[in-house]
């Protein structure tokens, strides 16, 4: 250990809800996207899911919300250190577009993309049975479009820079395809209780 | 959005051990952190890295922070920070710090940001947002480039402007609270933006965002507004 001369730290009380490395932002939710902040309306939002699927498909704003809705009630951790607790977003189950399109057995990863052209990779598992969504809602209110309104995926068990703004659609493929911030040298995967924040950790 | 700059991942992975060799006073608020990291793998303009100190209980605090030196191969680099009112880790560099103490970095990290000087430069920074631009105008000095480079940096008076006493004829500071006689007060504003890309270079401009995310809002929807387009924008945002 290297211990820093006069260093104590902030007083702390143990949490376990917060994942090694991070600390509890509280009411803040820092923006820390690297482009300029779209303006997209949900008229001009849409949402595709293709690739290793039998039936590529397109929502748009209205078709996405006749899907049964669903919510995401629980933490978020971005990879710059802070966590988020107790947040609500509202929107629908992942699961619920791709059983419209029915991914091929073949199909093992998705690449996530945005309306701006962002990427980022994720394992197919990580966003199937209940653990990812399409969501417009936060806190019950239309989602900021800084924090990627009018609709952003969320996978919350993973750092958030897996959780693209402005989704655009996924594309499911039978291999990984490193996105945005994986080819700049972040972790392929991104699990914050492993602290997997750049690649070889 | 733009294209990346490949960096190398090894180094990234790995924390190394950092010599505070300097500390140099800035603003009242900002002061200059010179380190010697032996084993440093080299950054381009604009990276970052990650910084960590450990209490003696094991405790330990991470922060990024922009690299304010220019590439060079001597095994030291500079950091540059603000000292914010109850921060943990600037608290500890501006009120406990001095030579000879040792911090763990690890970087050089994204390649986003980065400017390896090859394109026309259009920066706009504010506070302590100069720091990874402060490195592309020093290493454009440093090489004698001519590719063209263009400083819009945000201070809210003279006095708090980082660097003063090195910007030269590329810089525009825009003064927002207190500015020496003669000189209008405000912030940035489309009149700062419009006559830099009325003049731009032959290919346009390569634009280049970095401070708070109010600011990099602000200042990106203004060079949008202008005619700059978003995927030859990268933004910085330091939270
Ligand atoms: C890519 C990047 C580059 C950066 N480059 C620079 C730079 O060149 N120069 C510079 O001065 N700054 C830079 N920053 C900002 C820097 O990383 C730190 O945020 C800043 O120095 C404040 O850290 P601190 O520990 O002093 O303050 P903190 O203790 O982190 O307090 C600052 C804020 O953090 C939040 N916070 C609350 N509780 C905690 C807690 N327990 N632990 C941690 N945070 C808490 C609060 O919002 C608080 O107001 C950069 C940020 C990024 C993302």
């Amino acid at each position: 250990m290297n211990v820093t001369r006069g260093f104590t730290g902030r007083p702390r009380v143990h949490n376990p809800g917060l994942p090694p490395g991070q600390y509890d932002a509280g009411d803040d939710w820092p923006v820390l996207s690297a482009e300029v902040t779209p303006d997209l309306a949900p008229a001009d939002w849409s949402f595709r899911v293709d690739g290793l699927v039998e039936r590529p498909h397109t929502w748009d704003w209205d078709a996405a919300h006749t899907l049964p809705a669903s919510a995401y009630d629980g933490d978020i951790h971005c990879v710059t250190g802070w966590s988020k607790f107790g947040v609500r977003f509202g929107g629908v189950s992942l699961d619920a577009f791709l059983s419209v399109a029915r991914p091929h057995v073949s199909a093992t990863h998705v690449v996530a993309y945005s309306h701006s052209g962002y990427t980022t990779n994720l394992p197919l598992a990580d966003v199937t049975d209940g653990r990812a969504w399409i969501v417009w809602e936060y806190g019950g209110k239309p989602l900021p479009s800084e924090h990627g309104g009018p609709a952003r995926l969320i996978v919350p068990h993973l750092y958030f820079w897996k959780s693209a703004k402005w989704i655009a659609g996924l594309t499911l493929l039978d291999h990984d395809e490193p996105g945005f911030w994986e080819r700049n040298g972040y972790h392929e995967r991104g699990n914050p209780w492993e602290e997997q924040r750049y690649s070889g950790d | 959005m733009p294209g990346r700059i490949a960096v190398s991942n090894r180094t990234a992975a790995e924390w190394q051990t950092a010599t505070l060799t300097e500390i140099r006073r800035e603003t009242p608020q900002a002061a200059t952190f010179r380190l010697a990291v032996p084993q440093w793998a080299g950054h381009l303009p604009g990276q970052h890295l990650m910084l960590r100190l450990t209490a003696p209980d094991g405790y330990t605090a991470q922060r990024h922070y922009s690299i304010a030196s220019a590439p060079d191969d001597s095994g030291n680099i500079e950091l540059t920070l603000d000292h914010v009112p109850d921060g943990e880790v600037s608290g500890w560099f501006h009120t406990t710090a001095r030579p000879g103490d040792t911090v763990e970095v690890r970087g050089p990290l994204s390649g986003f940001f980065a400017w390896p000087g090859d394109r026309p430069a259009l920066l706009i920074g504010a506070g302590s947002g100069v720091v990874p631009l402060m490195s592309m105008v020093r290493h454009h000095r440093l090489r004698g480039l001519t590719v063209p480079l263009r400083l819009l940096v945000s201070a809210r008076g003279p006095e708090e402007l980082i660097y003063a006493a090195e910007l030269g004829a590329e810089t525009t500071p825009v003064f927002t609270r207190r500015a020496p006689q003669g000189v209008p007060v405000g912030r940035l504003a489309a009149a700062h933006v419009a006559p830099l890309l009325a003049d731009q270079p032959a290919h346009g401009w390569e634009a280049y965002v970095c401070g708070s995310n109010a600011f990099a809002e602000h200042a990106s929807r203004l060079l949008v507004a202008a005619g700059q387009p978003v995927e030859r924008i990268r933004i910085e945002r330091f939270g």
